[in-house]
């Protein structure tokens, strides 16, 4: 019952990688302006981490603020004076900060990690393609990200300062530079975001070409690794989400420029639209900005655990069923907005329902902890952080959801601790533990693992100082964005705390320089790596590291799920995807596949 | 957080602690199970991982015990909710409350009081700046306004926190429960004066309440209510009604 | 296929580009350049002493001034400390039947004179949660001390017509500095934080204004000699204007009358001033 079945054009008209062609690409083409994924995803990560640095400079700045409040910031003399006379902060330039921290850390960094740099790094190797269905997009998509970047930085140096209505642009006080004080600043935020959309877009339609159309031969939907999944379902949620915010960041800067008074109630607009528009896009942008990190942290645990994934397909529906829901629980944001309460319940019904997909989740990677073979290498340790912390982060979403309590924490800093339990403890702690994973295969060289470990270790400790202690600063009614809440008599008794959760969030950004330092230190000296360190089964791991240029030498052939570990009988713990089952390999032919016997279609 | 002052604010609580003991449960089990794993199944020469895919009957049970859990809370929050924004009477405050207007602006809140005719735009009104005061067990309702962007009304001791958006007139409500001076505060990011957008609310003894209104309306605090003011009011709220019919 | 370093490179050199580009591109000064516009294209002779004219006066009130109205401090207690007596909020400063807060100034005759920029500071004080002073002279270019003598959040909102405007705060106890580039009359200032403060300033592009003291009196010294209109502003009271010539060495006398029926009259200002 052998089978031979000759693969769509589309998959043949691959270009494989050729060994005995040496890769003879110019400079730029191959640095530069690059097609090749890899590259790509290498140029995503080095602009994000940029951006994550400006971000947590940022943070820095606003931590000093708040945990000594008035006080000239150490080095603050170098500011001009509009932002910080004397080293003292400006309520201006705090709000401004307030602004620009939260849009890097959401749209230059967080997201170009996971989407830009994961999923370019992991899309084609694991669905065993020799590049993106569109190579050019793809080289597009990124330097359009490059450019919005730094519009968006250089809104810092234009007259009025960089925009400071908050990362949600709430007009009428976006919208107005009168009540912001801010002109420029806020419409270079709306056109940096609109032509970082573009780039998303753009990524988007590649990554879901590639995984619906180039999947190699036995590579089923259900055979492919969850961060392909999660990068898939993400994919589906940034090309319907990011047109709204484009739209709505239009219509912003129409308001701002041409005189249209979209959301200016003189003349008949609705300040609430905007923010009716911007949480449709915003919610499924939450679920943009965890989705992968789960499917990153189920492939780090799974090799951690040398176990199978726990419930492969409920990992799955519950990735599709958090997307879906994400779309209607927009009004969560907006339960004191002035919207109508009864509108309130039904998105509290909702928004709490996506509570269980989320459950799911974590008792399945419980599961497959549970009655493993645990290594706690570096990618392992921050994957485990993540669970721990993502656990926290969705039960503290329990009580923003529910619409009574939510009244009192609603814009205080319980909700900046839920946030970043959400977006540190749950995404960045899964960007670094994919980092550290993927990195080797990468770069060709590991990272190393003291370092790592330490970083870890002082990221994990400094990190639950500085955040938990906000859910009891929220709790003790401390506002959100406010420059000095010792203004207020009732909120003097919490300075004490504020200075704590400083102290270690300066400390917190320091010992993010290890994993900076052990990144550059290990692009030149780390040990070698080899093709397959974490002895895992993705296709990826059977090619040299770094890949070459076109990454297969021929079309893969794949006889098995992702996550085969510990397969009973076998001498090794793990099981590669495109090892035949018989142990012998199978080599393409030219021009055509021949489909193995016992790959399905 | 501090101890409610108002009718509802141990109703709000007492869903808070729900929740607290629901998800610190959920959050107990689930990080001793997680931190119990990590040592009991840590790598050990000659260990080796179980083969499993999962188990159908764990995973819906993990499925439907959130799942009722989370209707459980939805339903124990809604009654309150309706309580609070008294949704299921379209906002309208209790038929005995005392109006009062509450106009926002960068950076203050101009509160109007009613007078003793207890009627908002009629002659006898007043206006205080950043001054709130009620009298104690009579709810109060506050037609809540804003003059330029969205601020939002917060008193941390009465469970109250309402977004004042230009362009509509949202109504809130509280019944005090105890006197006392209380904070109140801005609690949505409206300019560089946000954080300082601070005002305080008084809770008077009834008799009290009267005293003071009549020695502030004798200290002869400026009238509103000239005709132009109220026609322009006439205006807005049309807008307004517009405005919250598209919400 | 290591890495090379020509990859890390390439990535260091294109970042440095792009935030050059950006930098050069997206940047502006902040601050505008003080003397543009309506420079005159040759300079005026600059006024000897020995020509110098005067012109001085009195501005005078008659009828009723509206009476001053308390303001109620008690939410800023360290301004409230600085009125002991309580705060009053004075539209009509009269004493005597003398008008004081009039600012006097030449309005035209200067031709296409052209003056130096004063380099000396106007302070605006901020004190007591009031402006002191409550109107002032300055001229183009000058510098605008603005101070915080409270400690406490003042935010300093110019409304102009004709300059650039600007919206500062003040946090703590501090000095900001500011400067107009056009002439104007007048550009209100407020503070957003306390909504009583508000202060008046009028820019001239040449040194000839004043503002009438406690006295009603006023001064605009070292004039060429020559035929001047003078104009008085009052923020309640509107403007008026006299015609003047004044010989070498000689001071002129003006004199200027409000009255209190006079309420009402056009405040020159791009937005109309509220009056409460």
């Amino acid at each position: 019952m052998s089978t031979t079945q000759l693969l769509a054009p589309n998959v043949t008209a691959q270009h494989w990688a050729d060994p005995s062609h040496p890769d003879d690409r110019p400079f730029i083409r191959k640095y530069v302006f690059s097609t090749d994924h890899k590259t790509i995803g290498n140029q995503f990560m080095f602009m994000s981490l940029f951006f994550l640095l400006v971000g947590g400079a940022l943070a820095m700045m606003i931590r000093w603020q708040l945990g000594w409040p008035g006080q000239p910031m150490p080095g603050g003399g170098v500011l001009p004076e509009t932002m910080a006379p004397g080293g003292i902060l400006l309520p201006e330039f705090y709000n401004s900060l307030v602004t620009m921290h939260g849009t890097f850390m959401i749209f230059f960094a967080i997201m170009p990690l996971l989407v830009g740099m994961f999923g370019n790094w992991l899309i084609p190797l694991h669905v065993g393609a020799s590049d993106m269905a569109f190579p050019r997009l793809n080289m597009m998509s990124f330097w359009s990200a490059v450019p919005a970047g730094f519009i968006m930085l250089a809104s810092f140096v234009v007259e009025g300062g960089a925009a400071g209505a908050g990362w949600t642009a709430y007009p009428p006080l976006s919208a107005v530079p009168e009540y912001s004080g801010v002109s420029t600043g806020q419409q270079l935020w709306c056109v940096s975001l609109i032509i970082l959309g573009f780039s998303s877009l753009m990524g988007a339609v590649n990554y879901i070409t590639t995984i619906v159309n180039m999947r190699a031969p036995g590579m089923t939907w259900l055979r492919m690794p969850l961060p392909i999944w999660s990068l898939f379902i993400t994919a589906i949620l940034i090309l319907l989400a990011i047109p709204i915010l484009a739209g709505a960041a239009i219509m912003l800067l129409f308001d701002q420029t041409i005189g249209t008074t979209f959301f200016l109630p003189e003349a008949g607009g609705q300040p609430l639209l905007w923010q009716h528009l911007f949480w449709y896009f915003g919610h499924p942008e939450v679920y943009i900005l965890i989705l992968p990190a789960m499917g990153i942290a189920s492939e780090v645990i799974a090799n951690g655990s040398r176990k199978p994934i726990f419930g492969y397909p409920a990992m799955v529906g519950a990735i599709v069923a958090i997307a879906f829901l994400g779309w209607i629980v927009w009004g969560h944001h907006m339960f004191q907005s002035g919207m109508n309460p009864l509108l309130g319940s039904s998105f509290m019904l909702s928004t709490m329902i996506i509570a269980v997909p989320s459950a799911i989740k974590v008792f399945n990677w419980l599961g497959t902890i549970w009655r493993g073979d645990i290594h706690f290498h570096t990618p392992m340790l921050n994957a485990l952080a993540f669970v721990a912390m993502f656990v926290i982060g969705g039960l503290s979403g329990v009580f923003m959801a529910s619409t009574p309590v939510d009244i009192y924490i609603h814009d205080t800093y319980f909700i900046v601790a839920h946030i970043h339990y959400v977006l540190f403890g749950g995404s960045l702690f899964a960007i670094f533990a994919g980092i550290y994973f993927w990195f080797p295969k990468f770069f060709g060289r590991m990272l190393s693992p003291t370092l790592g470990k330490i970083h870890f270790a002082l990221t994990f400790v400094f990190y639950n100082l500085v955040f938990f202690p906000m859910h009891n600063l929220g709790l003790g009614g401390m506002m959100r964005r406010i420059y000095d809440p010792n203004q207020y008599g009732f909120l003097e008794p919490l300075q004490p705390m504020n200075t704590f959760v400083s102290v270690f969030a300066l400390a917190l950004g320091v010992s993010q320089l290890v994993f900076f330092f052990n990144i550059l230190w290990s692009l030149w000296r780390g040990e070698k790596a080899p093709s397959n360190p974490w002895r895992s089964n993705s296709l990826e791991w059977g090619l040299a590291s770094p890949p070459p240029h076109g990454n297969f030498e021929a079309m893969p052939a794949v006889y098995r799920g992702p996550y085969e570990y510990s397969y009973p009988g076998r001498g090794e713990d793990f099981w590669p995807q495109d090892e035949p089952p018989d142990g012998g390999a199978v080599h393409a032919p030219t021009g055509g596949v021949p489909i193995p016997e016992g790959v399905p279609q | 957080m501090p101890e409610p002052a108002s009718t509802f604010g141990a109703g709000i609580d007492s869903i808070y602690y729900i929740i607290l003991w629901i998800t610190g449960a959920i959050f107990v089990l689930v990080e001793t199970a997680l931190i119990v794993f990590i040592i009991r199944y840590r790598h050990r020469e000659g260990r080796v991982a179980a083969y499993t895919h999962g188990s159908k009957k764990a995973e819906i049970v993990w499925t439907v015990i959130p799942f009722l859990l989370v209707l459980f809370i939805v339903y124990a929050s809604n009654d309150i909710w309706l309580e609070v924004k008294r949704a299921d009477q379209d906002g309208a405050a209790p038929a005995d409350a005392l109006p009062l207007r509450v106009v926002a602006k960068q950076f203050e809140w101009n509160v109007t009081y009613p007078g003793p005719d207890e009627q908002l735009d009629t002659s006898d009104d007043f206006v205080k700046r950043n001054q709130l005061h009620v009298p104690i067990g009579r709810a109060v309702r506050i037609d809540l306004e804003s003059e330029d962007v969205i601020h939002s009304f917060f008193l941390p001791d009465f469970r109250v926190k309402q977004d004042a958006v230009p362009g509509m007139t949202i109504p809130v409500w509280f019944e005090a429960t105890r006197t006392g001076e209380f904070p109140m505060a801005c609690a949505e990011l409206c300019g560089l004066g946000h954080y300082r957008m601070r005002a305080s609310l008084t809770v008077h003894e009834p008799g009290d309440f009267d005293r003071w209104q009549a020695a502030e309306i004798a200290a002869g605090g400026p009238p509103t209510g000239d005709s132009e003011t109220d026609a322009e009011r006439a205006e807005e709220s049309d807008v307004m009604s517009e405005g919250e019919e598209s919400a | 296929m290591d890495l090379s370093l020509r990859q890390i490179l390439a990535l260091v050199v294109v970042s440095g580009i792009s935030i050059a580009t950006a930098c050069g591109g997206g940047g502006g000064e902040p601050t505008d350049d003080g003397a543009d516009g309506d420079a005159p294209a040759a300079a005026g002779p600059i006024v000897s002493p020995d020509s110098a004219a005067t012109i001085a006066g009195t501005v005078s009130f008659e009828g009723t001034a509206p009476a001053a109205e308390p303001i109620d401090m008690s939410e800023e207690p360290t301004c409230a400390e600085k009125h002991p007596d309580g705060a009053m909020r004075q539209l009509v400063a009269v004493a005597d039947g003398r008008l004081a807060d009039v600012y006097v100034y030449v309005k035209s005759g200067l031709g296409e004179r052209a003056f130096p920029t004063p380099s000396t500071p106007v302070t605006l004080d901020q004190d007591g949660c009031r402006y002191t002073p409550h109107v002032l002279a300055i001229q183009v270019g000058q510098p605008l001390e603005i101070k915080n003598s409270d400690g406490i959040l003042h935010n300093i909102n110019t409304q102009p017509t004709v300059n650039r405007g600007f919206n500062i705060s003040q946090p703590v106890v501090m000095e900001t500095s500011r400067e107009f580039a056009q002439a104007e009359v007048m550009i209100p200032v407020k503070c957003d934080v306390h909504g009583w403060m508000e202060a008046f300033i009028g820019v001239q592009s040449h040194p000839y204004a004043g503002v009438s003291g406690a006295d009603g009196s006023f001064s605009l010294a070292d004039l060429p000699p020559g035929e001047y209109e003078i104009e008085a502003w009052h923020e309640l009271y509107g403007t008026q204007s006299q015609t003047v010539t004044v010989g070498v060495k000689e001071t002129a006398e003006v004199s200027f009358t409000f009255s209190s029926d006079m309420a009402g009259n056009h405040v020159p200002l791009g937005e109309p001033l509220v009056l409460r």
